[in-house]
């Protein structure tokens, strides 16, 4: 299998390696680059645990090729943290409880900020439209949705 | 508890703290078993059977060897020259690591290849070739038992027929006669369908034998590390490894809601291989592998039968179940019930009957019957009284709110034996089931019903008044494979006042870092910011049985506190040390030790904690520690009613709900927020059921629902905004007066949206609808009664 080389920035950092064409986004991300916070939930783009942004736009990192990523730039959920500021969609999530096993909260944060980054206050129902390819068991959420509100309201006060 | 008795630097029982755990989490800073990656680390990937019964002729290897990075491939053979390929159930049973004759599941492991990276593993799965020859199925447990069925397990030489067990609890005699005395008899039969848990996170663990030191590590997905460590040097003793030497590590894990209790083949294998090529080895299933064969939920055939007399007062239960186990029993559940907890099936009612029959049967399916986010096989029972409580409304033409109020075990019977051997700790039902009505506006509901109904739209209100069985449990009754279900605690205060604490336990995500510190907060004063929470390595933590039957807050939690009280004694005492007076001079406040009658006179516990290691009274020993095992003395019984508000699409059958009022009581309440969290999650838990989810077998013994095209796990799109409420009754013998909490809302929830189903339908002649209640099902009934627009 022939390897091929892919430039990536990654949360702000060139990234240079050679990889097979069958690598998946989601274990370049996570296995190559060990940014482990992308998780890989199912393989069929059904779960969202593995959500990250490519050029600003969400996708399902283990439905994407690495070298689709070539030349483009990747946001995981390590990139969100600024000078040792939480995003406030992170904030959100802590503030209320939108999260608890923790599984799916990367790709919930990352599409809750593809969301913020394009509609500064949405409503309950396009909130949850926006969400509903992540899967979540454990919250139900409706926290959720209260904690993308939270970082909505604090995002628009910035 | 109204108001926290600690201020909110401390942080006791009360304060909706903010989870302790979440910074990690929300910078993807968790550590799951997929994270973590050892030097040397291979990867193994599953070989699965395409057939539900097969003898296997052949296992080709040799294609697959050459696969450039694969490096083994194990099968049956393979292990059983370590007497390995077979091992027991959590129910004494026994099931295939991998198979030497036959496989007994689509889906089955049927052999392991070994590989430098996961897709050189992958490659090689697909290079190993099986030679099938196919086996006549069983797959209706019906058939299963009729005369004739081919007999699945022909590994058990005395085995004739497919039964596994055949359980009955309650008094025959009594409940017939009431029967043949009732006014009234309602009879329904009921399925509860097959499900998985599917938690985000799939199984698997890392496998790392060192051969130097002879010691074994696991990280894996577990829900119950230190069981599994016992189960490990009881299955694998005979080839040397031992318990001292076994070392389970959970990590962090991603839902787990009883699918991650069970041993899986996947681990077996992936530890004989680490300790045969001496690497560490990785398994990480994927999603169809965890939906298809990791152990399922429920699949209960119910049939009950209520008798009650003309007013509405129920007086006998009669129950009898068919339960589908799949090709083993491998359910999850205390040794002594192979039903589990189904004995809690008279509910929230004061019967005086009630008899119950459950036959375990063997089919070509997986093996299993864990729970799915319930206590042992509760979710069954309240679905059923609930059900048939409804049915009986509908006979008797009453509401459904007012046949519940006079049915219900008066708060003033508490505790309450009920009629199938359970004391009921404490309860008030009617008065949750009072607040759910008023919360939602019933009697306004049912005014917009009748006025719907003229007008020919379709509207129902569902009530479930369900009461759990949580916190197994006493040892006297309770135990897993001999061990019994006692939980721990070991607190160390440090000489700064800060604490660590450890617990048997294992949270999945239900928030223990935080709750946990609550506790040991409550109890000593340290506040909850201060106390480190650390569980899941056999190494490090005490023994515990585990998380799962949302034992956690009445087991392990009431360790905590037990522990937090050995220390308060101790620290007591060094106070009146330090302050030259009696300990029974002593009065404890959050936080300090103060002196009766001089309020300026106290000791704070970080004093106390110094003092402990630089200054403690002579004939003490220093040191500021406690370990506490904690049996419980009996379950705790949470309850709630819930009333859900539905509208039914006469065009698509589609079920909306439109409202959803849930009132639990889980008695004394540590993290508010946290609890309502649960809950929230339960109630979704609970509508995927009633409205989703179900994985179905053709005659072939064929799986659908086999992934998530076909599994449908409820987005947030299907999940209405859920209202919570609570009423507060502790629990009389917990130490902190608290319950469980983690599933009621899964239990309750299926009827209450059944039930309102049912309701906006009954006026066609609708009795009962199977679950899950999909638009099709509801679509064809309207077609039927000629509704459907």
């Amino acid at each position: 299998m022939t390897n091929h080389k892919i430039d990536v920035t990654v949360n702000g950092a060139r990234q240079s390696a050679e990889v097979p064409a069958r690598l998946l986004l989601v274990h370049f991300l996570r296995e190559n680059l060990r940014l482990t916070g992308t998780h890989i939930g199912c393989d069929t783009t059904h779960c969202g645990a593995c959500t990250v942004l490519l050029d600003g736009q969400p996708v399902k990192s283990c439905t994407v090729l690495a070298v689709q990523a070539q030349g483009r730039e990747v946001t995981t959920v390590e990139g969100l943290e600024k000078d040792a500021k939480l995003h406030p969609v992170q904030e959100g999530f802590w503030q209320k409880h939108g999260l608890q096993c923790g599984y799916c909260t990367p790709g919930m944060l990352m599409t809750g900020c593809a969301l913020l980054a394009r509609n500064k206050d949405p409503s309950e129902v396009e909130i949850r439209e926006a969400i509903s390819g992540n899967l979540c068991r454990c919250t139900g959420y409706v926290n959720i949705v209260k904690a993308i509100q939270y970082a909505a309201e604090k995002l628009r006060a910035q | 508890m109204a108001t926290p008795r600690t201020s909110p630097e401390i942080s006791g029982m009360g304060h909706s703290m903010k989870r302790k755990e979440d910074p990690r989490f929300i910078r993807g800073r968790g550590n799951y078993v997929d994270d973590i990656q050892l030097p040397g680390m291979l990867h193994m990937d599953i070989v699965r059977s395409p057939f539900a019964h097969a003898k296997i002729k052949s296992i080709n290897t040799e294609r697959a060897l050459k696969v450039p990075g694969v490096l083994a491939v194990i099968d049956g053979a393979t292990l059983a020259k370590f007497n390995l390929h077979w091992m027991p159930t959590l129910m004494s049973d026994t099931q295939m690591v991998l198979p030497t004759e036959k496989v007994m599941y689509q889906a089955q492991e049927v052999a392991a290849v070994i590989a430098t990276d996961r897709y050189a593993a992958a490659d090689g799965v697909e290079a190993v070739e099986v030679d099938y020859e196919p086996l006549p199925v069983v797959i209706d447990p019906f058939k299963a038992l009729l005369p004739g069925a081919p007999v699945l397990r022909t590994d058990k030489k005395d085995k004739k027929d497919n039964r596994i067990f055949h359980w009955e609890v309650g008094d025959k005699a009594g409940t017939d006669r009431a029967f043949a005395e009732a006014d009234v008899v309602v009879k329904q039969d009921m399925y509860i369908p097959r499900i998985h848990v599917a938690s985000i996170e799939t199984c698997g663990c890392i496998a790392d034998f060192d051969r130097v030191n002879g010691k074994l590590t696991v990280y894996m997905t577990t829900q119950a590390p230190h069981a599994i460590r016992t189960v490990f040097a009881l299955v694998a003793g005979h080839v040397g490894l031992s318990e001292e030497k076994i070392r389970i590590v959970s990590p962090d894990i991603g839902g787990g809601f009883g699918g991650k209790v069970p041993v899986y083949p996947g681990y077996v294998i992936a530890t004989a291989a680490s300790v045969v090529i001496g690497k560490p080895v990785k398994w990480i299933e994927d999603r169809m592998e965890n939906l298809q064969a990791d152990s399922f939920a429920r699949d209960y055939h119910i049939h009950a039968e209520l008798a009650a007399r003309k007013d509405g007062t129920m007086t006998a239960l009669r129950i009898k179940t068919l339960a589908d186990h799949g090709y083993a029993d491998a359910a999850a559940n205390p040794s002594k019930f192979p039903a589990g907890l189904f004995g809690i099936a008279t509910g929230s009612y004061d019967l005086k009957h009630a008899f119950v029959e459950v036959d375990g049967v063997y089919t070509n399916k997986p093996p299993g019957g864990v729970a799915y986010r319930c206590s042992f096989r509760v979710t069954e029972a309240v679905h059923c009284i609930e059900r048939i409580t409804d049915v009986l409304a509908q006979e008797l033409k009453m509401d459904p709110a007012a046949l519940r109020m006079k049915n219900f075990i008066p708060a003033e019977k508490f505790p309450y034996k009920s009629a199938l051997g359970w004391e009921y700790d404490s309860g008030n039902y009617p008065v949750a089931l009072r607040k759910a009505m008023d919360i939602i506006g019933y009697e306004a509901l049912r005014k917009e019903q009748a006025e719907k109904r003229a007008r020919g739209e379709f509207m129902g209100i569902g009530i479930s008044s369900f009461t759990e069985i949580v916190g197994a449990g006493p040892s006297k009754h309770f135990d897993i494979l001999g061990l019994k279900m006692f939980d721990s605690c070991e607190i160390r205060v440090h000489p700064t006042g800060k604490a660590i604490a450890r617990f048997g336990t294992k949270s999945q995500g239900q928030g223990h870092e935080t709750t946990y510190a609550q506790i040991v907060a409550e109890e000593l004063g340290i506040p909850a910011a201060h106390v480190q929470v650390e569980e899941g390595d056999t190494d490090t933590a005490p023994y515990g049985l585990g998380t799962y039957a949302s034992r956690s807050t009445p087991v392990a939690g009431a360790a905590g506190a037990m522990a937090a009280r050995k220390i308060r004694e101790k620290a007591k005492k060094i106070a009146a040390h330090l302050l030259e007076c009696s300990p029974d001079d002593l009065v404890r406040e959050p936080g300090k030790f103060t002196v009766k009658g001089a309020p300026q006179r106290f000791k704070t516990i970080q004093e106390i904690a110094f003092a402990a290691y630089t200054n403690h009274p002579q004939g003490m020993e220093a040191g500021l520690e406690a370990v506490s095992y904690y049996d419980p003395p009996n379950l705790t019984y949470p309850f709630g009613s819930y009333i859900c508000v539905v509208d039914i699409d006469r065009g698509t059958g589609e079920v909306k709900i439109r409202r959803f009022v849930a009132v639990d009581d889980c008695g004394n309440i540590i993290n508010p927020m946290i609890v309502d969290g649960q809950i929230h999650g339960g109630l979704t838990m609970g509508m995927a059921p009633a409205l989703m989810e179900e994985i179905q077998y053709d005659e072939s013994g064929n799986i659908s629902g086999g992934s998530f095209m076909d599994y449908l796990v409820p987005t947030s799109m299907e999940t209405p905004a859920w209202e919570t409420d609570k009423t507060v009754t502790p629990s009389p013998h917990h130490p902190l007066g608290a319950k469980g909490v983690g599933e009621s809302a899964t239990v309750g929830a299926p009827p209450a949206i059944a039930n309102a189903v049912v309701d906006a339908l009954a006026h066609l002649g609708v009795r009962h609808v199977e679950i899950p209640i999909t638009p099709e099902k509801v679509w064809r009934i309207l077609k039927e009664k000629g509704a459907a627009e």
